[in-house]
């Protein structure tokens, strides 16, 4: 009956499979609701990310676990360039990276004060944060003038919307997907060492692994 | 066995000589390793009990690396761990090894678990063994909620929330009980200091004990084997079980073996996957802990899941805590449940084949259910689900007996 033992395991890990399968949640999908295909790993786009986020963002959200200087080391930027480029608001390159906005006025001028963005990409995805940027649309009730498709009465005014209006939609979405892209970096500054780092570990893992093998089949020759 | 004239050849290092003469070491060496005997024809499934050790030492390696700069306080400890994931060096690997960790010594646990069910590893004479295995359950099940609550993400906090108030639901004293558990009138700085305290000392101490406990219980009695024959039934002229390989060289190098592979796999996640999807990670945890803002929905970890679905199949609270609980302690007591004599899976009659495949169905599927909201036709199959569970164990001591068992062989199945 070994048969038997194969089909309890065979529906165990079936089991397991679709549970981690469904586990993996669909996101939510419209015509124009795309993935964010972002590189990490690709520090030209990290740089015009970092641009981008300290010219559009910066005055309205902080990211309070990022270091200047830390940031400019792990997307590959001098100091100098640190300096005269993205810092506007006087702090010194070992400070982190805060706004002058107090909460209460925040709240009191959005009616909800702009969040901290150090995690936004690991609390949501990336893709919602992609898609939340691309999705303004012009609305005459509400307060700020424009809504948006991702999150409906949102309180965060279309600041790209010139943008919008001057480049073409694929210059435009490569625009946001670098500012996407740099707040994936700032949820995990370590992702992209993560998985270089990773590559070696498994790699010496399968080196071992044919060592022990080897190890294995010489010791247990003798056993009949 | 041990005789006296060979504990002097064991050693010819002088300083080892001298360390033997005041200490047992060649004796516990031979007694536990060179000279203890193990079937030769362990499966799969006999690595689960050495990869759970591994992972109890990574766990506690890198769980002290994790406190010398965590902060337990709700002002601080979501902070710290964002400090240790970015500016201590390595700090990241240590908490995702610690956080991959505990989702793998669960999966480790539970297929040793199921170990014990497919060859009766819980039999006579093993109960003992089983008991204390229950007991270390029960006390990682502790230790993996208590870690969950310390980043004090927004998770973390509802979790304690929902798990404390459980206790709220036992009549007359439930509420000081609560009371006294968080040692605050809500979840507060003080149940989080409390819940470190426990965390980093007292329920580790208890594990280590209970696995010293654990592994000289089982050298006592000796392994079990896919068979379900004691190999010290056939023992040839020096005493040596004729099925048994010494426990080193053999199986530490076969153990070896699958050390490196847990490892590729365990590695695997820490690297590329810390996450899983939100299983291992969830992401409501990486939002502080807020009182006001309720997650959508209140999931434990997976590996708690099963017994959550339970809990929430139920209608009335404190009859959905005590079928929690009473789901847990079930396998306690399954020594004295299975009636059936043959140990091993492969001799036994087709009900217990059955009763077992229709279980492990209902615990992943529990599992799963755990995950979704509990309405509509998840509720009904949770419910479905929770009456196979117990009638898995209430039914045993029926379908047990009725099983027509094949006959045991007399030595171990090995082929080369
Ligand atoms: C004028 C101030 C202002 C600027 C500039 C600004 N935001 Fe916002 N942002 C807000 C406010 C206010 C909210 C809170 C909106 C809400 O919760 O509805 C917000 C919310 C967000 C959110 C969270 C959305 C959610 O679903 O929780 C993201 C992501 C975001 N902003 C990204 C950006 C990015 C990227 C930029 C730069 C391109 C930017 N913001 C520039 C004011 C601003
Ligand atoms: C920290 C957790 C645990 C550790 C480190 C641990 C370790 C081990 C080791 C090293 C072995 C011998 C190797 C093997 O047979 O796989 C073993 C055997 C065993 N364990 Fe555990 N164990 C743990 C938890 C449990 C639990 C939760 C149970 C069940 C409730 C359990 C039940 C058993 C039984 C019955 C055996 C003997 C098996 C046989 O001989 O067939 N253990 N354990």
């Amino acid at each position: 009956m070994k048969i038997f033992n194969k089909v309890i395991l065979l529906s165990f890990f079936l089991s397991l499979f679709s549970v981690v399968y469904s586990a993996s949640s669909v996101e939510k999908k419209s015509n124009d609701y795309l993935p964010a295909l972002n590189d990490i790993t690709d520090s030209k786009s990290l740089q015009r990310g970092a641009r981008n986020f300290f010219n559009y963002c910066a005055g309205c959200h902080s990211l309070k676990y990022v270091r200047y200087n830390q940031m400019a080391k792990d997307i590959g930027i001098s100091e100098e360039q640190l300096n005269s480029y993205l810092i506007f608001t006087g702090a010194a390159p070992q400070d982190v990276i805060s706004m002058n906005m107090l909460e209460e006025d925040g709240n009191r001028w959005f009616g909800k004060a702009p969040p901290d963005l150090s995690m936004i990409t690991r609390v949501n995805s990336n893709t919602y944060v992609y898609n939340f940027l691309r999705s303004f649309y012009p609305d005459k009730d509400s307060p700020t003038g424009v809504n948006n498709k991702v999150k409906d009465g949102t309180s965060m005014p279309n600041i790209l919307w010139v943008l919008q209006d001057e480049m073409d939609k694929k210059e435009f979405d490569s625009f946001v997907l670098d500012i996407v892209n740099f707040l994936d970096y700032a949820g995990e500054p370590i992702k992209a060492k993560r998985k270089s780092l990773g590559i070696w570990v498994i790699s010496f893992l399968f080196i071992f692994l044919i060592l022990s093998f080897a190890l294995y089949k010489d010791i247990w020759k003798e056993v009949k | 066995m041990p005789s006296d004239n060979k504990q002097e050849v064991y050693f010819s290092n002088p300083m080892l000589k001298w360390v033997d003469e005041r200490f047992p070491l060649s004796k516990v060496l031979r007694e536990h390793a060179t000279e203890y005997y193990a079937s030769k024809n362990f499966n799969i499934w006999y690595i689960f009990g050495v990869l759970s050790t591994v992972v109890l030492v990574l766990m506690l390696l890198t769980g002290i690396f994790l406190t010398m700069n965590y902060k337990p306080s709700a002002a601080e400890a979501f902070n710290s761990v964002e400090y240790i994931m970015r500016s201590v060096e390595y700090g990241w690997l240590m908490r995702y090894m610690h956080s991959t960790g505990a989702s793998f010594f669960f999966i480790v646990l539970y297929l040793h678990m199921f170990r014990g069910m497919l060859y009766g590893s819980y039999k006579n004479p093993r109960e003992l063994i089983w008991l204390l295995g229950m007991m270390l359950y029960f006390c990682l099940m502790a230790e993996a909620f208590l870690g969950y609550i310390l980043p004090w993400g927004n998770m973390s906090y509802w979790a304690a929330q929902v798990i404390v108030n459980l206790f709220g639901t036992i009549p007359f004293i439930g509420d000081t009980l609560v009371e006294w558990i968080r040692g605050d009138y809500y979840i507060s700085d003080i149940t989080l200091n409390r819940f470190f305290a426990l965390h980093v000392i007292a329920v580790p101490l208890a594990i280590l004990g209970l696995v010293f406990a654990h592994i000289v219980a089982l050298h006592h009695i000796g392994s079990n084997n896919p068979d379900g024959i004691e190999i010290k039934d056939n023992k040839d002229a020096q005493g040596k079980p004729i099925d048994g390989v010494a426990f080193h060289p053999f199986h530490t190098s076969k153990d070896l073996v699958w050390i490196t592979i847990f490892l590729i796999l365990y590695f695997g996640a820490v690297f590329f996957a810390p996450e899983m999807g939100g299983l291992f990670l969830e992401v409501d945890n990486f939002e502080p802990a807020n009182p006001l803002k309720t997650p959508e929905h209140i999931v434990p970890s997976w590996y708690f899941t099963p017994y959550y679905a339970i809990l929430r199949s139920i209608p009335d609270s404190l009859l959905g805590f005590i079928a929690l609980v009473s789901a847990v302690l079930c396998f306690v007591f399954l020594p004295w449940l299975d009636k059936c004599k043959v140990k091993s899976i492969r001799y036994r009659g087709w009900q217990y084949k059955v009763a077992l495949a229709i279980f492990v169905i209902s615990f992943v599927s529990l599992g799963y259910l755990g995950m979704q909201p509990s309405s509509g036709i998840y509720l009904i199959l949770a419910r479905l689900f929770t009456v196979v569970y117990f009638s898995f164990f209430l039914l045993m001591p029926f379908y047990t007996r009725l099983e027509k068992t094949k006959p045991v062989p007399d030595r171990v199945v090995y082929k080369k």
